[in-house]
Protein backbone atom coordinates (compact mmCIF):
# COMPACT_ATOMS: atom_id res chain seq x y z
CA UNK A 1 0.00 0.00 0.00
CA UNK A 2 1.01 3.27 -0.57
CA UNK A 3 2.57 5.70 2.51
CA UNK A 4 3.00 2.06 4.34
CA UNK A 5 6.30 1.57 5.98
CA UNK A 6 7.75 -1.74 4.71
CA UNK A 7 8.99 -4.12 7.09
CA UNK A 8 11.95 -3.71 8.24
CA UNK A 9 11.84 0.39 7.07
CA UNK A 10 11.94 2.48 10.04
CA UNK A 11 8.88 3.91 11.50
CA UNK A 12 10.63 7.32 11.82
CA UNK A 13 13.24 8.60 10.03
CA UNK A 14 14.84 11.83 10.92
CA UNK A 15 17.91 13.56 9.14
CA UNK A 16 19.65 17.12 10.02
CA UNK A 17 15.99 17.88 11.98
CA UNK A 18 16.15 21.48 13.01
CA UNK A 19 13.03 23.37 15.13
CA UNK A 20 13.63 27.01 15.64
CA UNK A 21 11.37 28.91 17.68
CA UNK A 22 12.34 32.66 16.81
CA UNK A 23 16.08 33.25 17.19
CA UNK A 24 16.00 30.18 19.60
CA UNK A 25 17.12 27.24 18.69
CA UNK A 26 15.75 23.72 20.22
CA UNK A 27 16.45 20.96 17.98
CA UNK A 28 19.51 21.88 15.89
CA UNK A 29 19.98 19.00 13.40
CA UNK A 30 19.61 15.77 14.62
CA UNK A 31 19.61 12.47 12.88
CA UNK A 32 17.72 9.22 13.76
CA UNK A 33 16.12 6.37 12.97
CA UNK A 34 13.30 4.32 15.22
CA UNK A 35 12.83 0.82 13.95
CA UNK A 36 9.51 -1.01 14.11
CA UNK A 37 8.81 -2.94 17.56
CA UNK A 38 11.46 -1.20 19.68
CA UNK A 39 11.38 0.73 22.82
CA UNK A 40 13.51 4.11 21.31
CA UNK A 41 14.40 6.78 23.66
CA UNK A 42 15.56 10.63 24.13
CA UNK A 43 17.39 11.23 27.26
CA UNK A 44 18.78 14.39 28.04
CA UNK A 45 17.90 17.09 30.66
CA UNK A 46 15.08 19.67 30.40
CA UNK A 47 15.74 21.83 27.73
CA UNK A 48 17.94 19.57 25.91
CA UNK A 49 15.41 19.12 22.70
CA UNK A 50 13.58 16.08 23.67
CA UNK A 51 10.30 17.36 23.81
CA UNK A 52 10.19 19.67 20.50
CA UNK A 53 11.12 16.38 18.55
CA UNK A 54 8.59 14.40 20.05
CA UNK A 55 6.10 17.26 19.08
CA UNK A 56 7.51 16.93 15.27
CA UNK A 57 7.37 13.62 15.51
CA UNK A 58 3.68 13.87 16.57
CA UNK A 59 2.64 15.88 13.42
CA UNK A 60 1.67 18.84 15.88
CA UNK A 61 4.67 20.81 15.32
CA UNK A 62 6.14 21.44 11.75
CA UNK A 63 10.36 21.14 11.57
CA UNK A 64 11.91 23.88 10.31
CA UNK A 65 14.41 22.11 8.78
CA UNK A 66 15.75 18.73 7.63
CA UNK A 67 13.30 15.85 6.60
CA UNK A 68 11.16 13.37 8.95
CA UNK A 69 9.23 10.63 7.93
CA UNK A 70 7.00 8.72 10.20
CA UNK A 71 5.06 5.81 8.96
CA UNK A 72 6.57 6.41 5.51
CA UNK A 73 4.40 9.58 5.87
CA UNK A 74 5.30 13.21 5.49
CA UNK A 75 4.38 15.17 8.52
CA UNK A 76 3.66 18.39 6.51
CA UNK A 77 1.23 16.88 4.15
CA UNK A 78 0.02 13.96 5.57
CA UNK A 79 -0.17 15.22 9.85
CA UNK A 80 -3.87 13.70 10.58
CA UNK A 81 -3.24 10.51 8.63
CA UNK A 82 -0.24 9.79 10.76
CA UNK A 83 -1.59 11.23 13.89
CA UNK A 84 -4.82 8.98 13.98
CA UNK A 85 -2.32 6.11 13.45
CA UNK A 86 -0.06 7.25 16.65
CA UNK A 87 -0.86 7.51 20.28
CA UNK A 88 0.02 10.52 21.99
CA UNK A 89 0.79 10.80 25.80
CA UNK A 90 1.75 14.29 26.44
CA UNK A 91 4.22 15.20 29.73
CA UNK A 92 1.29 17.36 31.49
CA UNK A 93 -2.20 15.24 31.60
CA UNK A 94 -4.57 16.59 29.48
CA UNK A 95 -7.60 15.12 30.43
CA UNK A 96 -10.66 16.12 30.32
CA UNK A 97 -11.21 16.20 34.37
CA UNK A 98 -14.93 17.57 34.36
CA UNK A 99 -15.58 14.12 32.19
CA UNK A 100 -15.78 10.94 33.56
CA UNK A 101 -13.01 8.26 33.20
CA UNK A 102 -15.48 6.45 30.59
CA UNK A 103 -16.33 9.42 28.64
CA UNK A 104 -12.56 10.10 28.14
CA UNK A 105 -12.22 7.03 25.93
CA UNK A 106 -15.44 8.14 24.54
CA UNK A 107 -14.92 11.66 23.56
CA UNK A 108 -10.95 10.70 22.47
CA UNK A 109 -12.26 7.95 20.53
CA UNK A 110 -14.58 10.10 18.49
CA UNK A 111 -11.74 12.29 17.44
CA UNK A 112 -10.01 9.35 15.26
CA UNK A 113 -13.61 8.98 13.89
CA UNK A 114 -14.33 5.60 15.25
CA UNK A 115 -17.93 4.35 15.70
CA UNK A 116 -19.20 4.07 19.10
CA UNK A 117 -19.20 0.48 19.61
CA UNK A 118 -15.92 0.08 18.38
CA UNK A 119 -14.89 2.94 21.16
CA UNK A 120 -16.89 0.98 23.97
CA UNK A 121 -15.00 -2.50 23.21
CA UNK A 122 -12.21 -1.14 23.13
CA UNK A 123 -12.31 1.28 26.82
CA UNK A 124 -13.73 -2.43 28.34
CA UNK A 125 -10.36 -3.42 27.41
CA UNK A 126 -8.41 -0.21 27.99
CA UNK A 127 -9.87 0.20 31.79
CA UNK A 128 -8.57 -3.07 32.20
CA UNK A 129 -5.06 -2.01 31.42
CA UNK A 130 -5.14 1.10 33.31
CA UNK A 131 -6.23 -0.88 35.95
CA UNK A 132 -9.34 1.72 36.69
CA UNK A 133 -12.26 -0.30 35.91
CA UNK A 134 -13.90 0.02 39.55
CA UNK A 135 -13.74 3.94 38.40
CA UNK A 136 -15.08 4.22 35.20
CA UNK A 137 -18.06 6.39 36.21
CA UNK A 138 -15.55 8.47 38.20
CA UNK A 139 -14.77 12.17 37.42
CA UNK A 140 -10.94 12.28 36.50
CA UNK A 141 -10.59 15.14 38.69
CA UNK A 142 -10.24 13.53 42.17
CA UNK A 143 -8.05 10.89 40.50
CA UNK A 144 -4.45 10.29 41.91
CA UNK A 145 -1.72 10.98 39.90
CA UNK A 146 -0.54 7.82 38.93
CA UNK A 147 -4.28 6.98 37.53
CA UNK A 148 -4.42 10.08 35.35
CA UNK A 149 -1.32 9.04 34.02
CA UNK A 150 -2.40 5.23 33.50
CA UNK A 151 -5.56 6.89 31.94
CA UNK A 152 -3.44 9.31 29.63
CA UNK A 153 -1.90 6.39 28.13
CA UNK A 154 -5.03 4.21 28.14
CA UNK A 155 -6.53 6.62 26.19
CA UNK A 156 -4.12 7.48 23.83
CA UNK A 157 -4.19 3.53 22.57
CA UNK A 158 -7.69 3.95 21.68
CA UNK A 159 -7.70 3.77 17.91
CA UNK A 160 -4.92 0.84 18.39
CA UNK A 161 -2.00 2.85 17.40
CA UNK A 162 1.38 1.27 15.67
CA UNK A 163 3.41 3.85 17.64
CA UNK A 164 2.94 5.73 20.79
CA UNK A 165 4.76 8.63 22.07
CA UNK A 166 5.25 9.04 25.84
CA UNK A 167 6.55 12.34 26.60
CA UNK A 168 8.32 12.27 30.46
CA UNK A 169 5.75 9.09 31.16
CA UNK A 170 6.63 9.15 34.99
CA UNK A 171 8.00 12.58 35.69
CA UNK A 172 6.05 13.50 39.38
CA UNK A 173 4.97 9.66 40.15
CA UNK A 174 5.63 8.04 43.35
CA UNK A 175 8.24 5.10 42.72
CA UNK A 176 5.14 2.25 42.87
CA UNK A 177 3.32 4.50 40.97
CA UNK A 178 6.56 4.24 38.60
CA UNK A 179 6.96 0.84 38.64
CA UNK A 180 2.79 -0.22 37.82
CA UNK A 181 3.35 2.09 34.53
CA UNK A 182 6.63 0.69 33.98
CA UNK A 183 4.77 -2.72 34.02
CA UNK A 184 2.13 -1.13 31.32
CA UNK A 185 4.71 -0.36 28.79
CA UNK A 186 6.72 -3.27 29.00
CA UNK A 187 2.77 -5.09 28.36
CA UNK A 188 2.83 -2.52 25.23
CA UNK A 189 6.13 -3.52 24.09
CA UNK A 190 5.56 -6.99 24.02
CA UNK A 191 2.20 -6.94 22.05
CA UNK A 192 4.42 -5.36 19.53
CA UNK A 193 3.76 -1.70 19.46
CA UNK A 194 6.56 0.65 19.00
CA UNK A 195 7.98 2.90 21.58
CA UNK A 196 9.48 6.32 21.77
CA UNK A 197 9.68 8.00 24.95
CA UNK A 198 11.83 10.86 26.59
CA UNK A 199 12.94 10.83 30.03
CA UNK A 200 15.68 12.73 31.88
CA UNK A 201 15.46 9.23 34.53
CA UNK A 202 18.36 7.19 33.53
CA UNK A 203 17.03 4.08 35.31
CA UNK A 204 13.87 4.62 33.26
CA UNK A 205 16.06 4.32 29.99
CA UNK A 206 17.77 1.70 31.21
CA UNK A 207 15.02 -0.34 32.56
CA UNK A 208 12.60 0.36 28.88
CA UNK A 209 14.46 1.25 26.10
CA UNK A 210 16.16 -1.04 23.42
CA UNK A 211 18.08 1.79 22.33
CA UNK A 212 18.48 5.53 23.06
CA UNK A 213 19.70 9.00 22.09
CA UNK A 214 21.50 11.18 24.20
CA UNK A 215 20.57 14.99 23.73
CA UNK A 216 21.91 17.69 24.94
CA UNK A 217 20.94 21.28 23.91
CA UNK A 218 19.53 20.50 21.31
CA UNK A 219 21.73 17.84 19.58
CA UNK A 220 22.17 14.31 19.39
CA UNK A 221 25.86 13.36 21.15
CA UNK A 222 25.47 9.48 20.92
CA UNK A 223 23.44 6.56 19.79
CA UNK A 224 23.39 3.01 21.33
CA UNK A 225 21.37 0.58 23.30
CA UNK A 226 22.11 1.58 27.67
CA UNK A 227 24.40 -1.08 27.81
CA UNK A 228 26.74 0.25 24.77
CA UNK A 229 27.03 3.48 25.85
CA UNK A 230 27.78 2.32 29.23
CA UNK A 231 30.35 0.25 27.92
CA UNK A 232 32.14 2.93 25.06
CA UNK A 233 31.63 5.30 27.84
CA UNK A 234 32.58 4.65 31.40
CA UNK A 235 33.99 1.71 33.27
CA UNK A 236 31.94 -0.89 34.81
CA UNK A 237 32.02 0.12 38.37
CA UNK A 238 31.91 4.00 40.14
CA UNK A 239 33.32 4.16 43.35
CA UNK A 240 31.23 7.49 44.89
CA UNK A 241 33.33 9.37 47.62
CA UNK A 242 31.45 11.90 50.13
CA UNK A 243 33.78 14.40 51.98
CA UNK A 244 33.14 16.29 55.46
CA UNK A 245 34.87 19.31 53.53
CA UNK A 246 35.10 20.82 50.08
CA UNK A 247 39.07 20.75 50.96
CA UNK A 248 39.56 17.08 51.59
CA UNK A 249 37.38 16.50 48.22
CA UNK A 250 40.04 18.90 46.48
CA UNK A 251 43.23 17.03 47.68
CA UNK A 252 41.48 13.69 47.10
CA UNK A 253 41.36 14.31 43.46
CA UNK A 254 45.27 13.90 43.13
CA UNK A 255 45.13 10.36 44.15
CA UNK A 256 42.01 9.67 42.13
CA UNK A 257 43.72 10.10 38.94
CA UNK A 258 46.50 7.45 40.71
CA UNK A 259 43.96 4.75 41.58
CA UNK A 260 41.18 5.23 38.70
CA UNK A 261 40.90 5.45 35.34
CA UNK A 262 39.40 8.80 35.12
CA UNK A 263 36.64 10.78 37.76
CA UNK A 264 34.43 13.85 37.99
CA UNK A 265 34.32 15.83 41.01
CA UNK A 266 30.70 17.28 41.33
CA UNK A 267 29.62 19.57 43.84
CA UNK A 268 29.40 17.16 46.55
CA UNK A 269 30.85 14.10 45.74
CA UNK A 270 33.70 12.42 43.79
CA UNK A 271 32.89 9.75 40.98
CA UNK A 272 35.78 7.57 40.51
CA UNK A 273 35.30 5.54 37.38
CA UNK A 274 36.64 1.56 37.76
CA UNK A 275 36.17 -1.57 36.18
CA UNK A 276 36.92 -2.82 39.68
CA UNK A 277 35.48 -0.84 42.47
CA UNK A 278 37.10 -2.96 45.50
CA UNK A 279 40.53 -2.59 44.28
CA UNK A 280 40.48 1.49 43.61
CA UNK A 281 38.58 1.53 47.46
CA UNK A 282 41.46 -0.63 48.64
CA UNK A 283 44.43 1.22 47.03
CA UNK A 284 42.75 4.57 48.40
CA UNK A 285 42.71 3.41 51.78
CA UNK A 286 46.85 2.49 51.38
CA UNK A 287 47.25 6.25 50.38
CA UNK A 288 45.04 7.66 53.44
CA UNK A 289 42.01 8.67 51.52
CA UNK A 290 39.32 9.23 54.09
CA UNK A 291 35.68 9.87 52.96
CA UNK A 292 32.79 10.16 55.39
CA UNK A 293 30.83 7.75 52.83
CA UNK A 294 31.97 5.32 50.12
CA UNK A 295 30.16 3.42 47.63
CA UNK A 296 30.52 1.39 45.31
CA UNK A 297 27.60 0.88 42.36
CA UNK A 298 27.66 -0.39 39.19
CA UNK A 299 27.87 2.69 36.14
CA UNK A 300 24.74 3.57 34.66
CA UNK A 301 23.43 6.30 31.59
CA UNK A 302 23.55 9.02 34.01
CA UNK A 303 27.65 8.10 34.43
CA UNK A 304 27.52 8.32 30.37
CA UNK A 305 25.75 12.03 30.42
CA UNK A 306 27.84 13.18 33.13
CA UNK A 307 31.12 12.06 30.61
CA UNK A 308 29.41 13.00 27.32
CA UNK A 309 28.20 16.70 28.68
CA UNK A 310 30.16 17.14 31.69
CA UNK A 311 26.87 18.44 33.43
CA UNK A 312 24.17 15.49 35.34
CA UNK A 313 20.90 15.21 34.11
CA UNK A 314 19.17 17.24 37.29
CA UNK A 315 21.54 20.58 35.84
CA UNK B 1 -11.30 22.67 9.48
CA UNK B 2 -12.16 18.96 8.33
CA UNK B 3 -14.99 16.79 8.73
CA UNK B 4 -14.02 15.56 12.18
CA UNK B 5 -15.28 19.06 13.48
CA UNK B 6 -18.68 17.79 14.72
CA UNK B 7 -16.44 15.38 16.72
CA UNK B 8 -14.60 18.57 18.24
CA UNK B 9 -18.80 19.90 18.82
CA UNK B 10 -20.01 16.53 20.10
CA UNK B 11 -16.94 16.69 22.82
CA UNK B 12 -17.92 20.63 24.02
CA UNK B 13 -21.51 19.60 24.05
CA UNK B 14 -20.94 16.94 26.31
CA UNK B 15 -18.83 18.56 28.86
CA UNK B 16 -21.62 21.25 28.92
CA UNK B 17 -24.06 18.35 29.73
CA UNK B 18 -22.08 17.14 32.51
CA UNK B 19 -21.83 20.86 33.87
CA UNK B 20 -24.65 22.39 33.15
CA UNK B 21 -25.44 23.49 36.94
CA UNK B 22 -22.30 25.75 36.85
CA UNK B 23 -23.82 27.05 33.72
CA UNK B 24 -27.53 27.04 34.38
CA UNK B 25 -27.28 30.72 36.07
CA UNK B 26 -25.61 33.05 32.94
CA UNK B 27 -27.66 30.66 29.96
CA UNK B 28 -30.90 30.91 31.73
CA UNK B 29 -31.71 32.36 34.99
CA UNK B 30 -29.68 35.53 34.36
CA UNK B 31 -31.40 37.16 31.25
CA UNK B 32 -34.77 36.03 33.26
CA UNK B 33 -33.69 37.80 36.09
CA UNK B 34 -33.11 40.59 33.58
CA UNK B 35 -36.34 40.23 31.78
CA UNK B 36 -38.16 40.53 35.20
CA UNK B 37 -36.47 43.44 36.01
CA UNK B 38 -36.24 45.30 32.95
CA UNK B 39 -39.16 44.08 31.13
CA UNK B 40 -41.36 44.33 33.92
CA UNK B 41 -40.00 46.24 36.65
CA UNK B 42 -38.40 49.29 34.27
CA UNK B 43 -41.28 48.41 31.74
CA UNK B 44 -43.99 50.06 34.13
CA UNK B 45 -42.47 52.69 34.87
CA UNK B 46 -41.07 53.54 30.76
CA UNK B 47 -44.95 52.26 29.58
CA UNK B 48 -46.04 55.23 31.66
CA UNK B 49 -44.20 57.65 30.28
CA UNK B 50 -45.19 56.75 26.69
CA UNK B 51 -43.63 53.49 25.96
CA UNK B 52 -40.54 52.88 23.99
CA UNK B 53 -40.45 53.25 20.12
CA UNK B 54 -44.39 52.94 20.37
CA UNK B 55 -44.85 49.47 21.74
CA UNK B 56 -44.56 48.20 25.57
CA UNK B 57 -41.34 48.16 26.56
CA UNK B 58 -41.35 44.36 27.47
CA UNK B 59 -41.77 43.72 23.53
CA UNK B 60 -39.11 46.28 22.96
CA UNK B 61 -36.45 45.32 25.88
CA UNK B 62 -37.26 41.25 25.64
CA UNK B 63 -35.48 40.56 21.99
CA UNK B 64 -32.89 43.24 22.84
CA UNK B 65 -32.36 40.68 26.10
CA UNK B 66 -32.41 37.29 24.14
CA UNK B 67 -29.54 38.56 21.40
CA UNK B 68 -27.63 40.57 24.37
CA UNK B 69 -27.49 37.23 26.50
CA UNK B 70 -26.56 34.83 23.71
CA UNK B 71 -23.41 37.38 23.62
CA UNK B 72 -22.47 37.81 26.88
CA UNK B 73 -22.53 33.95 27.88
CA UNK B 74 -20.57 33.08 24.64
CA UNK B 75 -18.16 35.98 25.74
CA UNK B 76 -17.23 34.19 29.04
CA UNK B 77 -16.62 30.72 26.97
CA UNK B 78 -14.35 32.51 24.28
CA UNK B 79 -12.63 34.24 26.61
CA UNK B 80 -11.72 32.15 29.87
CA UNK B 81 -12.98 28.51 28.38
CA UNK B 82 -10.42 28.97 25.49
CA UNK B 83 -7.20 30.05 27.87
CA UNK B 84 -8.64 26.35 29.96
CA UNK B 85 -8.40 24.41 26.43
CA UNK B 86 -5.06 26.14 25.50
CA UNK B 87 -2.91 26.43 28.73
CA UNK B 88 -4.90 25.73 32.02
CA UNK B 89 -6.40 22.13 31.18
CA UNK B 90 -4.72 21.58 27.83
CA UNK B 91 -7.38 19.44 26.16
CA UNK B 92 -7.25 21.19 22.93
CA UNK B 93 -3.87 20.09 22.42
CA UNK B 94 -5.04 16.40 23.13
CA UNK B 95 -7.79 16.96 20.27
CA UNK B 96 -4.77 18.03 18.04
CA UNK B 97 -2.72 15.37 18.67
CA UNK B 98 -5.92 12.81 16.71
CA UNK B 99 -6.62 12.90 13.47
CA UNK B 100 -8.14 16.24 14.00
CA UNK B 101 -6.84 19.88 13.04
CA UNK B 102 -6.51 22.70 15.05
CA UNK B 103 -9.62 24.41 12.94
CA UNK B 104 -11.84 21.29 13.83
CA UNK B 105 -10.93 22.38 17.63
CA UNK B 106 -11.94 26.08 17.05
CA UNK B 107 -15.21 25.30 14.56
CA UNK B 108 -16.48 22.84 17.66
CA UNK B 109 -16.36 25.53 19.83
CA UNK B 110 -18.17 27.99 17.69
CA UNK B 111 -20.55 25.60 17.04
CA UNK B 112 -21.25 24.68 20.43
CA UNK B 113 -21.41 28.00 21.59
CA UNK B 114 -24.76 28.47 18.84
CA UNK B 115 -25.99 24.97 20.13
CA UNK B 116 -25.61 26.25 24.03
CA UNK B 117 -27.38 29.78 22.60
CA UNK B 118 -30.13 28.20 21.05
CA UNK B 119 -30.82 25.92 24.20
CA UNK B 120 -30.78 28.87 26.08
CA UNK B 121 -33.12 30.68 24.11
CA UNK B 122 -35.66 28.65 24.11
CA UNK B 123 -36.87 28.71 27.57
CA UNK B 124 -36.49 32.60 27.10
CA UNK B 125 -38.73 32.80 24.17
CA UNK B 126 -41.54 30.80 26.28
CA UNK B 127 -41.48 32.98 29.23
CA UNK B 128 -40.91 36.01 27.35
CA UNK B 129 -44.07 34.48 25.32
CA UNK B 130 -46.41 34.02 28.52
CA UNK B 131 -45.18 37.60 30.13
CA UNK B 132 -46.71 39.22 26.83
CA UNK B 133 -43.34 40.58 25.63
CA UNK B 134 -43.84 38.25 22.37
CA UNK B 135 -46.16 39.64 19.70
CA UNK B 136 -45.16 37.57 16.78
CA UNK B 137 -46.03 34.57 15.47
CA UNK B 138 -42.91 34.63 13.45
CA UNK B 139 -41.13 34.75 16.96
CA UNK B 140 -39.23 31.52 16.71
CA UNK B 141 -37.41 32.76 13.55
CA UNK B 142 -35.50 35.14 16.50
CA UNK B 143 -33.33 32.17 17.17
CA UNK B 144 -32.01 32.66 13.79
CA UNK B 145 -29.83 36.16 14.69
CA UNK B 146 -29.50 34.79 18.32
CA UNK B 147 -27.26 32.01 17.61
CA UNK B 148 -25.52 34.07 14.59
CA UNK B 149 -25.04 37.10 17.79
CA UNK B 150 -23.78 33.74 19.76
CA UNK B 151 -21.09 32.38 17.09
CA UNK B 152 -20.07 35.74 15.85
CA UNK B 153 -19.14 36.53 19.26
CA UNK B 154 -17.32 33.05 19.69
CA UNK B 155 -15.80 32.93 16.85
CA UNK B 156 -14.05 36.81 17.33
CA UNK B 157 -13.32 36.04 21.08
CA UNK B 158 -11.57 32.87 20.82
CA UNK B 159 -9.62 33.52 18.00
CA UNK B 160 -8.99 36.50 20.14
CA UNK B 161 -8.22 34.74 23.29
CA UNK B 162 -6.26 31.82 21.45
CA UNK B 163 -3.25 34.32 21.07
CA UNK B 164 -2.54 35.45 24.69
CA UNK B 165 -0.57 34.13 26.90
CA UNK B 166 -2.98 34.40 30.07
CA UNK B 167 -6.39 35.84 31.08
CA UNK B 168 -5.02 39.45 32.09
CA UNK B 169 -6.45 41.28 29.37
CA UNK B 170 -10.05 39.83 29.45
CA UNK B 171 -11.72 41.63 32.14
CA UNK B 172 -10.89 44.80 30.34
CA UNK B 173 -12.13 43.23 27.35
CA UNK B 174 -15.55 42.77 29.05
CA UNK B 175 -15.51 45.90 30.22
CA UNK B 176 -14.70 47.78 27.75
CA UNK B 177 -15.90 45.44 24.85
CA UNK B 178 -18.59 43.89 25.72
CA UNK B 179 -20.55 45.58 28.35
CA UNK B 180 -20.64 48.73 26.24
CA UNK B 181 -21.88 46.68 23.16
CA UNK B 182 -24.10 45.17 25.97
CA UNK B 183 -25.70 48.43 26.75
CA UNK B 184 -25.47 50.69 23.36
CA UNK B 185 -26.85 47.98 20.82
CA UNK B 186 -30.20 48.87 21.01
CA UNK B 187 -30.89 46.75 23.44
CA UNK B 188 -32.30 49.03 26.24
CA UNK B 189 -33.01 51.66 24.45
CA UNK B 190 -33.62 52.57 21.05
CA UNK B 191 -30.76 53.55 19.00
CA UNK B 192 -32.50 56.88 18.27
CA UNK B 193 -32.09 57.86 21.55
CA UNK B 194 -28.40 58.45 21.69
CA UNK B 195 -26.68 61.37 19.89
CA UNK B 196 -26.83 61.69 15.79
CA UNK B 197 -22.67 61.36 15.49
CA UNK B 198 -22.59 58.17 17.57
CA UNK B 199 -25.02 56.51 15.55
CA UNK B 200 -22.88 55.34 13.16
CA UNK B 201 -20.85 53.53 15.40
CA UNK B 202 -23.51 51.27 16.75
CA UNK B 203 -24.11 50.33 13.02
CA UNK B 204 -20.89 48.42 13.23
CA UNK B 205 -21.80 46.23 16.15
CA UNK B 206 -22.87 42.84 15.39
CA UNK B 207 -25.02 42.61 18.36
CA UNK B 208 -27.13 45.64 16.82
CA UNK B 209 -27.71 43.90 13.94
CA UNK B 210 -28.90 40.79 15.96
CA UNK B 211 -30.71 42.45 18.78
CA UNK B 212 -32.66 44.19 15.45
CA UNK B 213 -33.31 40.90 13.55
CA UNK B 214 -34.20 39.17 16.77
CA UNK B 215 -36.59 42.06 17.61
CA UNK B 216 -38.31 42.40 13.83
CA UNK B 217 -38.84 38.38 14.62
CA UNK B 218 -40.39 38.47 17.85
CA UNK B 219 -42.02 42.13 17.63
CA UNK B 220 -43.30 41.76 13.88
CA UNK B 221 -41.38 43.88 11.20
CA UNK B 222 -39.50 40.74 9.48
CA UNK B 223 -38.66 42.34 6.14
CA UNK B 224 -35.82 42.79 3.71
CA UNK B 225 -33.91 44.90 6.36
CA UNK B 226 -33.97 41.78 8.32
CA UNK B 227 -32.34 39.57 6.11
CA UNK B 228 -29.83 42.13 5.38
CA UNK B 229 -29.47 42.17 9.33
CA UNK B 230 -28.65 38.47 9.17
CA UNK B 231 -26.52 38.58 6.73
CA UNK B 232 -23.99 41.09 8.53
CA UNK B 233 -23.63 38.85 11.46
CA UNK B 234 -23.06 35.67 8.54
CA UNK B 235 -20.56 38.15 7.19
CA UNK B 236 -19.06 39.25 10.06
CA UNK B 237 -18.76 35.26 11.18
CA UNK B 238 -17.38 34.39 7.84
CA UNK B 239 -14.81 36.76 8.31
CA UNK B 240 -13.58 35.49 12.10
CA UNK B 241 -13.42 32.21 11.04
CA UNK B 242 -10.03 32.33 8.74
CA UNK B 243 -9.00 34.76 11.61
CA UNK B 244 -9.53 32.13 14.37
CA UNK B 245 -8.37 29.12 12.22
CA UNK B 246 -5.17 31.05 11.86
CA UNK B 247 -4.93 31.78 15.35
CA UNK B 248 -5.92 28.13 16.91
CA UNK B 249 -3.24 26.37 14.63
CA UNK B 250 -0.19 28.57 15.64
CA UNK B 251 -1.01 28.10 19.46
CA UNK B 252 -1.89 24.53 19.09
CA UNK B 253 0.79 23.29 16.65
CA UNK B 254 3.64 25.72 16.97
Amino acid sequence: MAGEALDGAPLVRARGLRKDFGGFTAVDGIDFEVRRGEVFGFLGPNGAGKTSTMRMVGCVSPSTGGTLEVLGLDPSSDGPAIRSRLGVVPQEDNLDTELSVWDNFIVYGRYFGLPRAVIKERAEELLDFARLTERRHDRVDPLSGGMKRRLTIARALVNEPEMVLLDEPTTGLDPQARHLLWDRLYGLKRQGVTLILTTHYMDEAEQLCDRLVVMDEGRIVDEGSPRQLIERHVTAEVVELRFAEPELQAKAEPVATEVADRYEALADRLLLYTDDGDATRRALADRGVEALTELTRRASLEDVFLVLTGRTLDD
Amino acid sequence: MSALVVRALERELLVYARTWRGNVFTSFIQPLLFLGAMGLGLGGLVDDAGGAAGTDYLVFVAPGLLAASALLSSAGESLWGVMGGVKWMGQFNSMVATAMVPGDVYGGLVLSTGVRSFIAAVPFLVVATLFGGVTSWLAPLALVPTVLVAMVGSAVLSAYSVTKQDDSTFPIIMRLGIIPLFLFSGTFFPVEQLPDAVRPVVWISPLWHGVEATRDATAGGVDGVTALHIAVLAAVLAAAVPMGVRGFTRRLTP
